[in-house]
């Protein structure tokens, strides 16, 4: 909907101070896009497919070829630009898309998944450039995403569950919010366990793959009473500070559930994070 | 409007371009339109010999091949809409600040630009058929071609709009492709001797008068006067463009 693809069935939103409803022209020309599925036309080259957005942008020819060779360069892919897209891995594929959206120089990206399916070294590398243009560009990154770690890095955070927006915040105050560090404890009988701890201090503990999980004000100080007071023998105990994850299943109760992906239009429940400009 | 024209141009240059990269593509479809021609073409001219017919079947044709090569590449362009679909391009270009009619407008104008050169491949053939034309035939012939392909690429356009994968496209060939070429008059006369109801399917089938048109300048026969068929295909072009880009600008 803020890109303009969807027609808002309510309400009113604006982008880069222009509203998507009316001003759909302003809104795509003020932002870059990075499907999650590729969008290129593989029949034309890395530079061709650069031209054509740069030409349907409406970028003077001049400064066309030089911000062409600029994006080239940043994703590293000057040396390949007179092949066929065709011809590109998964990795150079998403690496030109993110050149292709930065290319007229847009006041906010959009980035859908930015690194799903690439493999960890591609990833970090795309994260560097979105970090790098961040911090240079004084650009608003606007992200969705599966991975906890990756909203790490944002400004703010929305948490989607079917289709409902439930938390918006910036990562340490959602940590926060979920009130202490979290004790992953695996026992031997985890029902039982839990059904103890319920009782004895009236602390919620869920079960997750095969572990069990509670979030308590000060760890360190909790665990030792808690393995002293419990019944049921405690195989193994770990604690740490909560992250993300931790906030996520604590909002919605489950782990991110396996979804058929399908598009950037599908309604889906996942994370939606928001990066701001680091001030 | 400076942006549609962007627009436009834009998406003209991009079929245009693919066309003139793609060599083995502009070889394989110019083969078949070829073989019709001469294997086919000669063929039958014998048998028409034998019932009383002229020699001259492959003149009768020839415009024919033409229109049929025209069709083929016009609609198949138009058609092509749904790959772009399925390999997400189109998502680039609906998201770009240029309006939608011009995507349509700048798609049917690249099509019909690839068709017209795939028909003028054929038209290369006219001294093969015994054939010579004067410059004024050929702008004639070459503006009829170009309104063959500009409203057969929008008609393209047209049921790519309403189809949204390419399992469809195989049903398109069969029961639009192959009827609209066997019953515009391309391979054989239809002014008599056809049965009434086919002779009702030639007259609604927009390529008959294309066909007409081409083969009035190219060879000097007609059914219908010129301006008649310019204006059939022409009214069909506009409808089946307005009613492409009515769809385009609705999708989301």
């Amino acid at each position: 909907m803020l890109c303009t693809l969807l027609r808002p069935t309510g309400g009113r939103a604006t982008v880069n101070s222009f509203d998507v409803a009316k001003g759909k022209l302003a809104v795509r020309k003020s932002i870059g896009l990075v499907f999650q599925d590729p969008s290129l036309d593989e029949r034309l080259t890395a530079l061709e497919n650069l031209r054509f957005h740069g030409m349907i942008y409406g970028i003077p020819r001049h400064e066309r070829e030089r911000r062409i060779a600029e994006v080239l360069e940043l994703v590293e892919l000057s040396e390949r630009q007179r092949d066929l897209v065709r011809t590109f891995s998964g990795g150079m594929k998403r690496r030109l898309e993110i050149a292709r959206g930065l290319l007229h120089r847009p006041k906010v990206l959009f980035l859908d998944e930015p690194t799903l399916g690439l493999d960890p070294q591609t990833r970090h590398h795309i994260w560097e450039y979105i970090n790098q243009l961040r911090t240079d560009e004084g650009l608003t990154i606007f992200l969705t995403t599966h991975y906890m770690d990756e909203a790490e890095h944002c400004g703010r955070i929305a948490i989607i569950d079917h289709g409902e927006l439930i938390a918006m915040d910036t990562p340490n105050k959602l940590k926060e919010g979920i009130g202490g560090d979290v004790i992953m404890l695996l026992t031997e009988d985890n029902g039982r366990a839990a059904r103890e701890i319920a009782e004895k201090f009236n602390v919620e503990a869920k079960e997750l793959n095969g572990e069990l999980s509670l979030q308590v004000e000060s760890g360190d100080h909790f665990m030792p009473i808690l393995i002293k007071t419990l019944e049921t023998r405690v195989t193994s105990i770990s604690l740490r500070r909560p992250t993300l994850e931790d906030v996520f299943l604590h909002l919605t109760g489950r782990k991110i559930r396996d979804e058929k992906v399908e598009g950037w239009d599908q309604l889906r429940s996942r994370v939606r994070s928001k990066r701001r400009r680091a001030r | 409007m400076r942006l549609a024209l962007i627009g436009i141009y834009t998406l003209w240059l991009r079929d245009v371009t693919r066309f003139v990269r793609d060599k083995p593509r502009i070889i394989s479809s110019s083969v078949q339109p070829l073989l019709w021609l001469f294997v086919l073409g000669l063929g039958l001219s014998t048998a028409f010999v034998r019932g009383g017919g002229g020699s001259d079947y492959l003149r009768f044709i020839y415009p024919g091949i033409i229109s049929m090569s025209i069709l083929f590449t016009s609609i198949f362009s138009g058609v092509s809409i749904i790959w772009d679909r399925e390999f997400g391009f189109l998502k680039e270009v609906l998201v770009a600040p240029i309006p939608r009619w011009s995507v349509a407008v700048g798609r049917a104008l690249g099509g019909s630009t690839v068709a017209v050169m795939q028909g003028t491949i054929i038209l290369l053939f006219a001294p093969v058929v015994g054939l010579k034309f004067t410059a004024l035939q050929l702008i004639f012939a070459f503006l009829i071609m170009f309104m063959i392909a500009f409203s057969m690429t929008s008609f393209g356009i047209l049921i790519a709009a309403r189809m949204h994968t390419h399992e469809g496209f195989q049903v398109v060939v069969n029961f639009v492709l192959l009827p609209m070429f066997f019953l515009s008059g391309a391979m054989f006369p239809t002014q008599k001797g056809l049965p009434a109801w086919m002779h009702a399917l030639v007259d609604i089938d927009p390529l008959s008068y294309g066909v007409d048109a081409l083969r009035q300048v190219l060879v000097g026969s007609w059914v219908h006067p010129v301006w008649l068929d310019i204006a059939v295909v022409a009214c069909f072009g506009a409808v089946a463009l307005a009613i492409g880009v009515w769809y385009f600008e609705r999708t989301e």
